[in-house]
């Protein structure tokens, strides 16, 4: 970094200048391209290192993203400026402009959610996982429907063992347990112009696939089964940092208390979460 | 769920208990999955076009059958292939009509089956049960027919459902595997009584229990593939497989002593319908064993496939800190919950799981700009093309424009002063000795004049030719010698004739 324009703030230590503060905030807005790669970005990666050396441009840069309602998760050389959205902030995505029958169906809102967290359930099968930041996880958009439809058809065969009738009241479609409207829907469907039925589980998945990859958390690797992709470090950091944290807080809040013995795996427990939560509409312990 | 678990009404009991419900609601979901086909007979009345005389219902468990026999291990039964093989049995129900009708016919049985128009391309019964309480409540019974999967290639595969196959079968609520056992046993002891006819609608049932073996075990394998922690390979699974292995060897055994029956029977048999039927019947028992050869392979596959996906996810260095078990602590939790409460879990998830969009933002002097900006001019207007190289072609017509020019003027004749082709020959012939062969051509094509063309081009005069039966005496021509002459023609009045349709 030899060029002469930063000499004036790193020298004086003194009040950040108009110059520093453009620096600042050109950081941030680097960091709003999340599939800007500061390995392929000069300017970007001279300002990374700007913000690791400095640490009064640092806070100048986590304040200017502050200011814009960003949180600043991490600022790496693998990662870049990983910002997230905070809470109403003007960049969060909105259910409603995701997708657009979200907002009328309850059904198809919770479909969509639940893409999402299944995506990253996969791409992070296990806690190490997500707490390894040098993993990378591979997902494909047909292994993911097919992992939820497994899921699903394993509560349907408990359920249909203990003899319980679950088939939902026609009056109350809203308790109606999760996994039923997920196994309802059809996984695929024909459609005139060849396209992925919008509606069905898969076309729901490719979406949120797709919209992760087009926000800098995946990059597709092949086009096998649906669409082949792997993971970013923005991605982790985004479902580590702030996702599963806020699932888990609105998962207590409701009384369902998951089970967490450190060395959790993804074969569900005999009597783990999955045995505490039966019984779709009965009161939850707690 | 036993019926000393409800005292709150007592003595008032209005059902015998949710035990004898619970066979009740079983029994009406049973009925519910044949009402989609009782369905299709009932609103083929509403479809454009006279259809009473296809039996719907009958076509539609064609389909079941079709598509149920076709499912293989990867991929199931291709649209296509189903709708051209249920072509011949729509034909012989009503074999004046189009053939584009019967695709119709079949498209529509078969998107009927799938039920295209619904979100869920599914079906939704409503029935009614007594709860433990003794409250009454009404439930929905979502099923499907025929369900469509994703096939190895992107395509879409149609796939039967379980419901689908027993109310084929006709056998629900059974155990595959002793359902199976029965069928074959059934199979034996018809065919040893030499009753074929009973003996090949048992052979279809086993092969239809078959599949559905194949089909359960095709799920589990699928789901070690994808995972290897979501099943038990220390007991279930290598148990699942020695078991099925000990089904295949034994059920190999079975076949192939039938099949020797089979054939047996069907040399033996007089007359050619046992014959057929047990030459059927050997056709049936061989795919039977063919599908059993499949399933003996992917089992066998069963267990490298787990040492490979073994090795790839359970040696990897442990991590220093622990993460959430985001499938253990939060997907498998929320989707046995009420949908409500776990569309709160799965909306935090998404607000924040989601990166920044920057939201779109016009400037509105952007805008004006983009919109005055005048297209850009085009650079490249593509490939110059090359000056055609054009060669004159030999003039090889027959006759010259000179030649044609006097034809034409010896042909034109007063309207009042026909004349004889002989003579128009003879005159010809004076000038030009191939004079004549041009004369006698127009005046042929004149015996049948072109009075359309001339009356749609407004010509005031026709040149006619008439044979009036006399030959023609001429050293080069034969035939009739034909009196030519010209007509005129009222081309004022054809004009008015013309226009007057037009307005």
């Amino acid at each position: 970094m030899s060029d002469p324009g930063h000499e004036t703030a790193s020298e004086t230590r003194g009040a950040p200048t108009p110059a520093d503060a453009a620096d600042a905030a050109r950081l941030v807005s680097f960091g709003l391209q999340p599939r800007l790669l500061p390995a392929r970005d000069a300017e970007y990666g001279a300002l990374l290192r700007r913000y690791q050396e400095e640490p009064a441009f640092a806070r100048l840069a986590d304040a200017v993203a502050t200011g814009l309602g960003l949180v600043v998760l991490e600022v790496s050389a693998r990662a870049g400026m990983a910002v997230a959205a905070a809470e109403d902030s003007v960049f969060a995505v909105r259910m409603g402009e995701y997708a657009r029958r979200a907002a009328a169906d309850p059904a198809d809102r919770f479909l969509h959610g639940l893409a999402h967290l299944a995506v990253a359930a996969l791409a992070f099968p296990r806690p190490e996982d997500l707490a390894d930041d040098g993993y990378l996880g591979r997902i494909t958009v047909n292994g993911v429907e097919s992992f939820v439809r497994e899921a699903c058809r394993r509560l349907a065969e408990r359920a249909a063992e203990q003899g319980e009738n679950t088939d939902p009241a026609a009056d109350a479609p809203g308790l109606e347990a999760a996994w039923r409207v997920y196994a309802r829907r059809s996984a695929t469907g024909a459609t005139k112009d060849a396209r992925r039925l919008a509606g069905s589980t898969t076309g729901i998945v490719g979406k949120a696939v797709a919209f992760l990859a087009d926000s800098g958390f995946l990059q597709r690797t092949g086009d096998e089964a649906g669409g082949a992709y792997r993971t970013t470090p923005r991605y982790q950091l985004q479902v580590r940092d702030l996702a599963a944290g806020a699932a888990m807080a609105e998962l207590l809040d409701l009384g369902i208390v998951p089970v967490a013995d450190g060395s959790a795996s993804l074969l569900p427990p005999d009597d783990g979460a999955l045995g505490l939560a039966e019984g779709a509409g009965l009161p939850f312990y707690g | 769920m036993t019926s000393d678990d409800q005292p709150a009404v007592p003595g008032a009991r209005p059902a015998p208990g949710p035990a004898a419900d619970e066979g009740l609601a079983r029994r009406l979901r049973a009925l519910a999955c044949t009402a989609p086909l009782h369905d299709l007979d009932a609103r083929k009345a509403n479809l454009a076009g006279e259809y009473s005389t296809y039996a719907m219902a009958e076509i539609a468990l064609a389909a079941i059958d079709l598509v149920t026999l076709s499912m293989d291990f990867d991929a199931g039964a291709d649209h296509e292939q189903i709708v051209a093989r249920l072509l011949p049995r729509i034909a012989a129900q009503a074999p004046g009509r189009a053939p584009a009708e019967h695709e119709r016919v079949a498209r529509w049985v078969l998107d009927n089956l799938i039920n295209v128009g619904s979100v869920d391309r599914g079906f939704r019964a409503v029935y009614g049960t007594f709860g433990p309480d003794g409250a009454y409540v009404r439930r929905d019974y979502d099923f499907k027919l025929i369900e469509e999967v994703p096939g190895p290639g992107g395509g879409v595969y149609l796939r039967t459902t379980d419901e689908a196959v027993n109310v084929l079968v006709g056998a629900l609520d059974t155990d595959v595997t002793s359902a199976q056992i029965a069928a074959e046993v059934k199979l034996e002891v018809l065919i040893s009584r030499g009753r074929l006819a009973d003996a090949q609608l048992a052979a279809e049932q086993a092969r239809y229990r078959t599949v559905q073996y194949a089909e359960t075990l095709r799920r589990t394998l699928e789901t070690t593939r994808r995972n290897v922690r979501a099943v038990d390979w220390l007991h279930a699974v290598p148990d699942m497989i020695s078991e099925a292995l000990d089904h295949i060897a034994d059920r190999y055994r079975h076949e192939n002593a039938i099949l020797t029956h089979i054939r047996r029977a069907r040399d033996e048999a007089t007359g050619a319908g046992p014959k057929l039927r047990a030459a059927e019947l050997v056709d049936i028992v061989k795919d039977c064993i063919r599908r059993h050869t499949q399933l003996q392979t992917r089992l066998l596959e069963a267990g490298p496939l787990f040492r490979a996906e073994q090795d790839r996810q359970a040696f990897q260095p442990p991590a220093a800190r622990a993460g959430t078990d985001l499938y253990g602590q939060l997907l498998a939790p929320l989707l046995p919950a009420p949908l409500e409460r776990a569309t709160r879990v799965t909306d935090a998830f998404f607000a924040r799981g989601t990166g920044p969009r920057p939201p779109g933002a016009v400037r509105l002097a952007d805008l004006a700009e983009l919109l005055l900006t005048p297209p850009a001019p085009r650079e490249h207007l593509g490939a110059e093309l090359p000056e055609p190289d054009l060669i004159a072609t030999p003039d090889d017509s027959r006759f010259s424009e000179e030649q044609l020019a006097a034809a034409l003027d010896l042909l034109r004749l007063p309207q009042d002063a026909p004349r004889r082709l002989s003579g128009l020959l003879a005159e010809a012939r004076r000038t030009d000795p191939d004079l004549p062969y041009l004369v006698a051509l127009l005046a042929v094509h004149a015996a049948s004049p072109a009075v359309g063309t001339a009356y749609r081009q407004g010509e005031s005069r026709l040149l006619f030719a008439v044979d009036d039966g006399t030959p023609l005496e001429d050293p080069e021509f034969g035939g009739a010698d034909l009196i030519v002459g010209t007509a005129l023609l009222d081309a004022a009045g054809m004009a008015a004739a013309r226009a007057e349709p037009a307005p």
